[in-house]
């Protein structure tokens, strides 16, 4: 059996929406180089849609094929849908991913709120604090 | 194209031992236990394979035992030492912290039971000074086990250097050798070696079979009770197959050292200096001292996994200390040990090539590498932040 996934490999091999983005609406940026993994997400926004997003990522196959796979799943939806987007459904869009990688499927997740959080935050917009857990809760880094 | 490069990994079976696997297998399947001639012909077998052995490394067939493999013969070179120590009163036990998980693991559970480990450190291009050894031993210490070569960055450590303090001291020493048998020149008794743990598999013999030196006299401690094979030692019918073919890829991996050093140093260093012209990327371990065919490398910027999955669509097969292909969180410990950050360790490369690789395979590896670094480069954040300034540089632009 393969260490991954078709989907993850296919992901992997074949990024959706990589890159950077000029005057995004939102960056988040999760993770940090000592855990190796960083997850950077640009959205931009109109009317409370995200119209485009791009993902750059500095970490494993599984965190770029995370990466790739959420921006898919938000691209095109309401920010109310795109903050409804969980780590178990990135996992579950990838025919899943092996236990000691579910980790990037928490941070695309946290990617994804925190380029939202900073879309928020630039726009004087009211938000329920409650709904953006920190990057600390992937639970790896504090291990170092 | 596809170029195994993962020798340090495993290494593929010789046709010869392949062969002498399956004879002996067919042909001499009895048990060496048994009395009757299908058991003695097994029991030749078995002996002829030792005397081979010993040859190998300068030592006598009665200090030759057969293991399941390297990480049994490391488990019980310690622990027979850690015993005939305890018996003396001496619960102190000197290793590095480069050694390979069977050593450090062994001597973890010995200090579990009360033992003192004192793990020496290592230079950055992680050779052990003999000298922090000497320091390290006192009235109590059992045992010294230092690796012969370091299986993640090739370097051949000083073993004949620390054999003689340890000889001197009166302590015992043990080698982790897996990774040089069958690659350096190994004379138990000139390199002042008391214990000596090698695995088949690393030198085109079969996996699951291993072999420990013991200088006679020492006396071990079975971790496998049963029987009265390997003099008692090592209970368990002998995996006689397995034995023969190991002694076959021994004896002619020994016999080719002088010849195939030469042409895999020549293609080591090609390699390395192709992987140098890559900016901001750095050698891992010393480079004179350093295994044949080992290349280990840091990349800033990078993950080590991705790498590897880019590398095997190239049909490069190769290996690499980040912490996500181990399955731990943490990279390396050697690379650790050696002082490279977290984040450049996650992005290393370890190539262990073979004999038999040709110039077109020495291109198409650097060339690959150099595609594979720059298309990850060119999707991370980190490596952005370094370009822009806004995290600093580890390495130098280019390393001399």
């Amino acid at each position: 059996m393969a260490l991954y996934s078709e989907k993850v490999m296919d992901h992997f091999r074949n990024p959706r929406n990589v890159g950077s983005m000029e005057n995004a609406d939102g960056i988040g940026e999760v993770g940090n180089p000592v855990c190796g993994d960083i997850m950077k997400i640009y959205l931009k926004i109109e009317n409370d849609i995200i119209t485009d997003v791009k993902f750059e990522t500095f970490g494993c196959g599984s965190a770029i094929a995370s990466s790739s796979m959420a921006t898919e799943m938000i691209k095109g939806k309401k920010i109310s849908e795109a903050l409804s987007v969980t780590n178990k459904a990135v996992t579950q869009a990838l025919d899943g991913l092996p236990a000691h990688k579910i980790h990037c499927s928490v941070l695309a997740e946290e990617a994804i709120k925190s380029a939202i959080k900073d879309y928020y935050d630039k726009n004087g917009i009211e938000y329920d604090k409650s709904q953006f857990p920190d990057c600390e809760s992937c639970g790896a880094c504090h291990l170092h | 194209m596809r170029i195994y490069a993962d020798n340090a990994a495993t290494t593929r079976m010789s046709e010869e031992a392949i062969e002498t696997m399956v004879k002996v297998a067919r042909e001499t399947f009895g048990n060496p236990s048994s009395l009757y001639e299908i058991g003695q012909a097994a029991k030749d077998v078995l002996e002829n394979a030792r005397e081979t052995v010993a040859e190998c490394f300068n030592c006598s067939p009665r200090e030759i035992y057969f293991t399941s493999g390297g990480s049994e013969a490391d488990n019980q070179a310690i622990i027979s030492a850690a015993r005939i120590g305890e018996k003396a009163g001496k619960k102190h036990i000197v290793s590095t912290t480069i050694e390979h998980h069977a050593v450090l693991h062994t001597l973890k559970k010995l200090e579990k039971e009360g033992f003192k480990i004192t793990l020496v450190g290592v230079n950055s291009k992680g050779t052990v000074n003999p000298e922090d050894i000497k320091a390290a031993i006192t009235d109590e210490t059992a045992l010294v086990s230092v690796m012969f070569v370091n299986n993640e960055i090739g370097t051949i450590e000083p073993i004949a250097e620390i054999g003689e303090i340890c000889r001197e001291k009166g302590v015992l020493f043990h080698t982790d050798a897996v990774q040089a048998a069958g690659q350096i020149k190994i004379d138990v008794k000139s390199q002042n070696i008391d214990m000596m743990s090698v695995s088949a598999h690393k030198f085109h013999g079969p996996k699951g079979v291993g072999a420990l030196y013991v200088r006679r006299g020492i006396p071990l401690t079975n971790i496998i009770e049963g029987g009265a094979q390997e003099r008692g030692k090592r209970g368990g019918t002998e995996n006689v197959p397995g034995i023969a073919a190991m002694a076959v890829a021994l004896k002619t991996e020994c016999e080719k050292i002088p010849a195939k050093t030469e042409k895999l140093v020549n293609a080591r260093d090609k390699i390395i200096s192709g992987l140098k012209k890559i900016p901001y990327s750095s050698l891992n371990g010393e480079l004179e001292k350093r295994s044949p065919g080992n290349i280990n490398f840091c990349f800033e910027g990078i993950e080590g996994e991705s790498l590897l999955l880019l590398l095997d669509d190239k049909g490069i097969c190769a290996s690499s200390g980040s912490a996500c292909t181990s399955g731990s969180l943490d990279p390396s410990h050697v690379l650790l040990a050696i002082g490279r950050p977290h984040e450049v360790a996650h992005g290393s490369l370890r190539l262990s090539i073979g004999e038999d690789i040709t110039e077109n395979e020495i291109d198409y590896i650097i060339k690959s590498v150099e595609q594979v670094v720059s298309y990850l480069r060119g999707m991370s954040p980190f490596w952005h932040d370094l370009e822009t300034g806004k995290r600093k540089h580890i390495f130098k632009e280019i390393e001399e």
